[in-house]
């Protein structure tokens, strides 16, 4: 154990909170992603309702010590219901001077930073852009600073261990990591069960990293450097099993679901991108349930691979975000002309072009609707928070597979890397999903619809009697051959058309959450769900007649959308893009719906969208 | 494959019924122009189909787009007539979703090797079981005369009015430097030669390559009728036979010769020379392939018509298959229930 001069002569106050943010930060390679995992783990373990937002560079490496190397972690928790990452968060945790100066700006007045001193000097404050050491002056005054020299405590606590100095200092975010669970009362146990395996093959690494995590709880239960420790009760969460879930890997376990409810081969043909790669690793590891995963050249072939597969009688899926949606476009096309299943999943990011591949947007709603050459609609589904999407991407494959038509999954990097805690669903309460594949060659027609749901047959390679062609051709209407008549072709664009929009017909009706009239209806569609719901609620509270409405359907938009406008005095869209829904909004409903845009590659914080609320209210934003 | 697609499928990898090529056609009026070398490779196709016996309904046709790529619509099996370029891409996800299927490719030099270049290469390097035919009339047909990625250097065309100024690609040499384990080629006026080559493709375990010199009669004709013609064909082809030394000529009077790495036409009647200095063809060896692939625009030698390489590597979808099965036996098949209890859980009362 280290030496700890200093010794405690009193107990620690304990203080209940009903919810906290923190914020880990450092530089991109210390480990600040994974220290912000294992808290929240911990803490969803612990029955806390929490949502998370990480927040890293492009760059794998990017310069050490720089600002623009910074890597961020926040997790909100609580006892009560957690709808967002947090606005502001409460304590930051700063590795280095650069970590400070990018995320000083996110504590509350009052909150409390805890510095690794050891990152604060020279050269770390030269390359932060420091001109002087704000440890020592009366820049954090609004601030409760804790100084501790976690280099050097980490350094003590593996000094026997002969280790080199590059491994010690990676152990470092375990010293962090101990402190804030002895702070907020959280036992290390599931931390130390995660080291165990993820080091089982070195030993001395294991040992270094609970030998530090050890040493950081110690360290914060022996000195007296802090005074109070917080105790935050688990949330009154329904009754059931849980898991902690992000965004991404919510997509891959929906996706497989969907496959097994149908009884369908998944197959994801899939090309690597940020921030969407993670649904490709999660899916590779499902062998064992049947999953083909196929890491193509290149996003179109991640695509036609997938439409192939779907040609065959297997669930084809996509995986992408906004620029490799751009190269699938073409593609996305053909699968509207042969009417095949694909679910095309999008975890969108600042765009355009490369943009911000790190960050959040939601600026491909049009691309999604419209961005193909002719007319090829496409359903457009988008999911509200990271669990959500399970259920999101499941009704994705549902549509594709009932209507044989590609459909457009719409998530984001918020979504995508964030966390909440999810409450597994029971195979039985899965909705039903039930494809049946054409073995009748008699009156066999390719393109022969059903006429509720305007799908044709799938009729796949193999079998017997039904051998016929598909292509991207116009196809005549019922025999699928190729056919370049005008009325056809208007029958033809009609029909995809009418497909597409009698699925209004098979999905639930929009509800509103808040009074179904009032002055103003907040609709959102997507990642700013949270955000939204969280700024609504506390208008309510404060007396406000406002509501919300948020959209998992944007393409059919669901039946009742167009009256429940009609109730409110003002439409509110908040989005982050230039107004995309809204553009859809007023052009079937004629409303006058008013904007909030904000496009800075991150989520909304509940209090700019309460400032909209009251600025609409107060005649400021029309 | 899933039970869904398995109690609908033919489990027969061998027909039952014996077919013969009318089977194969279908009812759609073939629409290339009057001549052109696709009806040739068409008829060679269908002639070969019932010999390979399987069942009609497990053959899937992918094409892109082009002159050829209108060849599905002619094959009464599946088949999918995709977009420009990406049949390769297309068949990928067919093959590896139903190993069960015996996948084609339909495409030709601009969809395969210009805007579909890069699936192409790919494919082959994977070496996923299927078998591409890439129709070389070294000319866009379908959009009307402009020059493709097989023209020759200096070519007129209607994009190219003072000559084309791009270098053309060895499809052979591709094939074999992006790691084909069959590369052949064949022509469209030697139907007896491109039945052999299709068959062999079509047992070949792996991807097989085989470009098949087309004459496009309407926008570049005669292209190939120093190899194609009586008079002019014995003088300018050499045949690849495996296991058989490299002659050629009216009289068969004309070897192939290695000094070092460089082949080299030598007189078998010069009286120095004998059938014993002249290369041996041996598909599977792959350095010989480069060589003899390499002699494909060597106006010196003459143009090697053929197999280039069969050489036996595992291919994608079997590891695929092999993959899944292995992660299946060591911890059983999965289901929805061990889905929805995976990751780290804990129980709320």
């Amino acid at each position: 154990m280290n030496e700890i001069n200093e010794e405690r002569t009193s107990l620690p106050v304990t203080k209940s909170l009903d919810e906290v943010t923190i914020r880990f930060a450092g530089d991109s390679g210390d480990g600040m992603q994974l220290t912000g995992m294992q808290f929240t783990n911990t803490s969803a373990v612990m029955g806390n309702d929490l949502s998370t937002l990480p927040d890293y560079p492009a760059e794998i490496r990017a310069p050490q010590g720089t600002t623009s190397g910074v890597s961020g972690f926040q997790v909100h928790f609580g006892s009560t219901k957690i709808n967002t990452p947090g606005d502001q968060c409460d304590v930051l945790v700063a590795m280095n001077a650069a970590a400070l100066k990018v995320n000083v700006r996110s504590l509350v007045d009052g909150g409390a930073i805890i510095v690794n001193t050891d990152g604060f000097d020279d050269k770390n404050l030269r390359l932060s852009g420091y001109t002087a050491n704000p440890l020592l002056n009366d820049s954090l005054s609004r601030f409760k600073v804790y100084q501790v020299d976690i280099s050097k405590l980490t350094e003590l606590a593996l000094q026997d261990m002969n280790l080199t100095s590059k491994i010690v200092d990676r152990t470092k975010n375990f010293f962090a990591l101990g402190m804030m669970y002895w702070m907020y009362n959280r036992t290390p146990d599931s931390t130390v069960e995660w080291i165990d395996a993820k080091f089982k093959n070195k030993p001395d690494i294991a040992e270094a990293n609970k030998r530090v995590l050890k040493a950081g709880w110690n360290y914060a239960e022996t000195t007296e450097i802090f005074n109070v420790r917080y105790e935050v009760k688990a949330a009154s969460l329904a009754p059931g099993k849980y898991r902690n879930i992000t965004g991404n890997s919510a997509v891959a376990l929906g996706l497989v679901a969907a496959a097994e409810k149908a009884g369908l081969d998944l197959f994801l043909g899939s090309y690597p991108i940020t921030p969407a790669s993670e649904i490709l690793h999660d899916l590779s590891s499902f062998k064992r349930y049947g999953v083909k995963t196929f890491q193509a050249e290149d996003e179109i072939a991640g695509i036609a691979s997938a439409i192939g597969a779907s040609f065959t009688g297997a669930l084809g899926v996509t995986t992408t975000s906004g620029p490799g949606v751009a190269l699938k476009t073409e593609a996305i096309g053909l699968a509207v002309m042969v009417e095949l299943p694909l679910v095309i999943v999008n975890i969108q990011r600042g765009g355009p072009s490369t943009g911000l591949p790190t960050k959040t947007e939601q600026s491909d709603l049009l691309q999604a609707l419209y961005g193909r050459n002719g007319e090829a609609p496409v359903p457009v589904i988008a999911a509200a928070t990271p669990s959500d999407c399970f259920d999101a991407v499941f009704e994705a494959a549902r549509i594709a597979i009932k209507y044989m038509t590609p459909v457009m999954f719409m998530s984001d990097g918020y979504l995508g890397n964030g966390s909440e805690p999810w409450k597994l669903p029971k195979p039985e309460d899965l909705p039903d999903i039930s494809p049946t594949f054409r073995t009748d060659p008699n009156g066999f027609l390719a393109y022969a619809r059903d006429e509720k749901t305007l799908a044709r047959q799938w009729a796949i390679p193999g079998t017997p009697g039904l051998e016929h062609r598909i292509g991207g051709l116009e196809k005549q209407d019922k025999t699928g051959f190729v056919n370049y008549e005008p009325e056809n072709h208007d029958t033809m664009v009609r029909l995809r058309a009418a497909k597409i929009a009698g699925i209004v017909n098979d999905i639930p009706h929009a509800t509103v959450e808040g009074n179904d009239r009032g002055d103003v209806l907040v609709v959102g569609w997507g990642g700013t769900y949270g955000a939204l719901r969280t700024a609504v609620e506390s208008q309510r509270a404060k007396g406000h007649a406002v509501s919300h409405l948020h959209l998992r359907y944007i393409n059919p938009l669901q039946s009742n959308v167009g009256e429940i406008l009609t109730k409110f005095k003002h439409i509110l869209v908040p989005e982050i893009n230039l107004g995309q829904l809204i553009k859809v909004l007023r052009e079937r409903f004629l409303v006058p719906a008013i904007g909030y845009n904000r496009v800075a590659g991150l989520p909304f914080m509940s209090s700019e969208i309460e400032q909209a609320i009251e600025d609409v209210l107060g005649g400021k934003l029309v | 494959m899933s039970k869904l697609v398995d109690q609908v499928v033919t489990k027969d990898q061998a027909a039952t019924v014996k077919y013969t090529s009318k089977d194969f056609q279908t009812n759609q009026d073939v629409r290339w122009c009057p001549g052109c070398g696709d009806y040739s490779i068409l008829a060679q196709v269908q002639r070969i189909m019932p010999d390979l016996n399987i069942p009609r309904e497990k053959i899937v046709f992918v094409s892109g787009i082009g002159c050829s790529s209108r060849f599905p619509y002619y094959m009464d099996t599946y088949g999918f007539h995709s977009i420009h370029g990406r049949a390769t891409a297309i068949a990928s996800g067919v093959k590896l979703a139903r190993p069960d299927l015996s996948v084609w490719i339909v495409t030709g030099d601009g969809d395969g090797l210009s805007i579909g270049g890069n699936h192409m290469i790919h494919l082959m390097r994977r070496n996923i079981n299927v078998n591409i035919m890439l129709f070389n009339n070294q000319i866009y047909g379908l959009t009307k005369g402009q020059y493709s990625p097989t023209s020759e250097f200096g070519k007129v065309t209607k994009s190219t009015p003072f000559g084309s100024i791009d270098y053309p690609f060895n499809p052979a040499a591709l094939a074999l430097g992006s790691g084909c384990s069959f590369v052949a080629r064949s022509m469209d006026r030697d139907p007896k030669h491109m039945q052999s080559v299709l068959k062999r493709a079509a047992e070949h375990v792996g991807t097989s390559f085989v470009e098949i010199y087309q004459n496009c009669n309407v926008f570049n004709d005669g292209a190939f009728f120093q190899l194609t013609e009586k008079e002019t064909r014995d003088e300018n082809v050499i045949y690849l036979e495996h296991d058989k030394p490299l002659v050629f000529g009216k009289d068969r009077d004309k070897g192939l010769k290695l000094d070092g790495f460089t082949p080299s036409v030598v007189d078998l009647k010069d009286g120095i020379h004998s059938i014993n200095d002249l290369i041996v063809h041996n598909e599977h060896d792959s350095t010989l392939a480069f060589i003899l692939a390499n002699m494909t625009y060597n106006q010196a030698l003459p143009r090697p018509i053929g197999i280039f390489q069969s050489i036996e590597r595992s291919t994608y979808d079997h590891e695929m298959t092999a993959q899944i099965a292995r992660e299946t036996a060591k911890k059983g098949r999965g289901t929805l229930a061990t889905l929805l209890n995976s990751g780290e859980t804990w129980e709320i009362q």
